[in-house]
């Protein structure tokens, strides 16, 4: 097929790669929006959900006909579609970019108890005794030690997070840098319902 | 009804005319304010000539008296009669009457509106109507906001300002939506009116804050400064503090849309120093501690934007906040919220005081769940405009379908502008909408999924319908449970919602969808078609059947040539035709040119494919009274 080329930039070959390190370890890739000139001569309905004839109109045809990646390429955006102002849309992504995205950035911490939110930037950390240590400092609270056993047991508050699937998991289970490119917020729990997370 | 007519004077009058009654047409997508200072239509002047019954012997008098023949006490009458009508399209049927009508229509005119500013030029409007003293002027087509033309393509505010700084002293208003407008400019209307007093400017761009700076300190009567998703650029001024320091008369300053930072300290004092100040909205470098301190001062405030709604960065764990609840509480007045830029949702239960009175919120910027929302929508019981991310999901539309009885708008945009995600509301969203909602009379609705079942629907729920536009974002994507194309529920739409005048359609349509816009569209004026169609007969179906169109915007569609020619007829009742990525020649689009000679047909090269091949990028063509344009840039062609 003549989109070869653009082809194999849409499918995000490194997602699928088989490696044998850890997810986390390499920089996530930016997704490249080049913007479609213009697209003539628009297929069919038919095969309009299929790849189009002519690529210019850059339209994922992986994602299209119904294959899914485990990780999603960035579909090539089209020009103006949907029809959204550019200030919006760079207003709303600046917000976007506050979530992280498995790059690792600022996350909010919210404490069980506490009137409001705090944001840390997870990339100042270089490991769990640090960013305890920042968390314990910060509301004034003790984490206390971690366990692969036991969780925080023991301790007044456990640490949890959000990750990319949406679930809570304990902080302190995954290595560190896995930790943060899926991390996407952070809840310090009460111990007293922690203490069901670790069993 | 009109066939192929050559255009006379009365051609005139159609540029002239407004589509509709309210203000700055339907398409304005500024933020919501139900009570607008552009209400032109309550505009009367109670100017004499010194000959008829006015304000007795002080009135002043331009004309010197003279004894009134007949014919002048006639005129005399007649022009003191005209100066109550108010109507744009009353207005344009009086000044046909005969040319006596015609002169005293023009001299009693005061609110001068310009749908497309290349339609005329400057001169001929300002010796035609000679003591204006409101204009509103449109620019660009509406398709340039998402960069389908390139930059530079006009739309110059420079020539209308220098010839109303030498006709019109006594201008008081200037309107513009999405016009280029340069500082020099700005200077030029700050030091050519002096009782300047209302300034809005609606997706416009070419600005700074040092432009600003200049009408803040020289329009010393200025009573509205309304900044509505514009670009503003940083020229490092600190524009507020120019407006001066004895004291305003400001009504309304609009600025959210202004992204460089202000100083917070001229701004405080600037609001405390105008006591008429009603309207304000703030962009987001003000923090809520701010907000609070200008609350505090301006508690008559009826529309308030409430800049990024978080308190900044430096605030200390355990500190005590100000009473945010009671600021809100003592803004008696706030029917219309926005802002909410950078919102803690956690704030949000602040500005419960004045929910019951809301008619009017914008959380359009505001990443809000519906577990947030519902607290607060419970309330809102009087809300007739909602703006709001689809982040409140299906769940809060259906909490806002419970409560907001008397809705008459809605808008929904996308929090991720793809169109290859899940995407939080759907048909559910729009079904709960339709059923809670009853009075809903303009919708504008994002998603990924949508069912013709739901549409049909709301055609039947919603007969107040003047405007629907839903945008389906995933191209081509048939009604999801039924794998069949939207044609029914657009059909429906048509068909059942007797009012409507816009529409914007999306999804898989056939020309099926088209035959019934064509059938049943009998008053649609504005039509936006995107990625849509299966041939001509798409496009034939709707210029041969929609008497009242006049603003048609096509992109990506698989219409050509013929079907252009198809609306030869209908050409000159129209504002504009906008067809983009389509199936245009320019062989087409030259005999249009020539047939239509009272048409401009602009064809639009994308910056990066300037030779002159067959394939038409873009086409827009417009009428016009003057002919080519003559600030043509180099990738326009006029035909």
């Amino acid at each position: 097929m003549e989109r070869s080329m653009a082809y194999e930039s849409d499918l995000n070959l490194k997602a699928t790669e088989l490696r044998l390190g850890l997810p986390g370890s390499d920089e996530p890739e930016k997704p490249s929006t080049t913007p479609s000139v213009r697209s003539n001569k628009r297929a069919s309905p038919e095969i309009s959900e299929e790849s189009r004839s002519k690529g210019s109109s850059c339209v994922s045809s992986k994602v299209e006909s119904g294959e899914r990646d485990s990780a999603p390429p960035a579909k090539e955006q089209v020009v103006g579609w949907p029809p959204i102002r550019s200030y919006r849309k760079n207003c709303l992504r600046a917000k976007k970019n506050d979530q992280v995205d498995g790059a690792g950035m600022y996350v909010k911490v919210s404490v069980d108890g506490a009137p409001y939110l705090r944001k840390i930037d997870l990339q100042v950390y270089k490991n769990y005794p640090e960013l305890l240590e920042t968390l314990e400092n910060m509301f004034k609270l003790t984490i206390g030690e971690y366990s692969e056993k036991e969780g925080y047991n023991g301790s007044d508050f456990a640490p949890t997070y959000e990750d990319k699937d949406g679930d809570w998991m304990l902080v302190g289970d995954v290595p560190w840098d896995m930790f943060i490119s899926s991390c996407k917020r952070l809840r310090i729990m009460k111990g007293s319902e922690a203490r069901g997370l670790s069993c | 009804m009109i066939t192929n007519k050559k255009p006379r004077s009365s051609d005139t009058d159609s540029i002239y005319m407004r589509d509709d009654r309210t203000e700055m047409s339907e398409d304005d997508d500024r933020s919501p304010s139900p009570n607008s200072i552009t209400d032109d239509s309550s505009q009367t002047r109670t100017y004499t000539t010194g000959s008829g019954p006015g304000p007795g012997p002080g009135s002043s008098s331009v004309l010197e008296y003279l004894p009134p023949c007949p014919d002048q006490v006639l005129e005399n009458v007649l022009e003191n009669v005209l100066w109550f009508l108010t109507s744009r399209k009353d207005r344009n049927a009086a000044s046909l009457v005969c040319r006596s009508w015609y002169r005293v229509e023009a001299l009693t005119r005061s609110d001068l509106f310009i749908g497309n500013c290349y339609a005329v030029s400057p001169k001929r409007a300002t010796s035609r109507f000679t003591r204006i003293r409101s204009v509103t002027l449109k620019g660009r087509p509406r398709f340039a906001d998402f960069n389908l033309m390139p930059p530079n393509w006009g739309a110059h505010l420079a020539p209308w300002v220098s010839a109303m700084a030498l006709t019109y002293p006594w201008l008081e208003k200037v309107h513009l939506k999405r016009m280029s407008v340069t500082d020099d400019d700005l200077a030029l209307l700050a030091e050519s009116f002096s009782g300047f007093k209302e300034l809005v400017l609606v997706c416009c761009d070419g600005f700074g804050t040092s432009g600003l700076a200049i009408v803040a300190s020289r329009c010393r009567q200025l009573k509205v400064l309304d900044l509505i998703e514009s670009e503003v650029s940083d020229d490092d001024v600190d524009w507020i503090s120019y407006f001066p320091d004895t004291g305003t008369c400001l009504e309304s300053l609009i600025f959210d849309c202004v992204e460089c930072p202000i100083d917070f300290d001229a701004l405080e004092r600037l609001v405390a120093n105008s006591p008429s100040l009603k309207k304000l909205r703030l962009n987001r470098h003000v923090s809520m501690g701010q907000l609070h301190r200008l609350m505090v001062q301006a508690p008559r405030l009826t529309h308030l934007g409430t800049g990024s709604f978080s308190p900044s960065e430096d605030v200390a764990q355990g500190e005590q906040g100000p009473d945010y609840v009671s600021a809100f509480a003592a803004c008696k007045s706030i029917v219309c919220l926005s802002g909410f830029r950078e919102i803690i949702p956690d704030y949000l239960p602040a500005i419960n005081p004045v929910c019951a009175n809301l008619t009017s919120l914008n959380f359009s910027y505001a990443n809000v769940s519906a577990e947030h929302l519902k607290p607060i929508i419970s309330n809102c019981h009087k809300l007739q405009i909602f703006w709001v991310l689809d982040s409140i999901c299906d769940e809060g539309l259906q909490a806002v379908a419970a409560t907001c009885k008397e809705l008459r708008e809605l808008r929904v945009f996308p929090f991720e502008a793809r169109e290859d995600i899940e995407g939080p509301v759907s048909e559910v969203g729009l079904q709960a909408v339709s059923e809670g909602c009853r009075k809903l009379q303009s919708i504008l609705y994002f998603c990924q999924r949508m069912t013709n079942a739901a549409v049909v629907a709301m055609s039947k729920n919603c007969p107040d319908l003047v405007v629907f536009r839903l945008c389906i974002m995933g191209r081509h994507r048939p009604d999801h449970v039924t794998g069949e194309p939207m044609d029914e529920g657009f059909g429906a739409i048509v068909m059942n919602c007797k009012k409507l005048t816009r529409l914007a359609v999306s999804g898989l349509l056939t020309d099926r969808a088209f035959a019934y816009i064509g059938k049943y569209g009998k008053i649609v004026r504005t039509l936006s078609v995107a990625f849509a169609g299966d041939s001509d007969m798409g496009l034939k179906y709707v210029l041969e059947g929609c008497p009242r169109l006049q603003k048609l915007e096509i992109r990506d569609s698989p219409f050509g040539d013929a079907a252009l020619l198809s609306g030869l007829h209908h050409y000159y009742n129209m504002r504009f035709l906008w067809m983009s990525a389509c199936n245009l020649s320019n062989q087409g689009c030259q005999q249009i040119a020539q047939a239509l000679p009272r048409l401009v047909v602009e064809v639009i090269k994308h910056e990066d494919n300037l030779d002159m091949d067959e394939n038409v990028d873009t086409l827009y063509m417009y009428r016009s009274l003057e002919g080519p344009r003559d600030d043509v840039p180099r990738f326009v062609s006029i035909l």
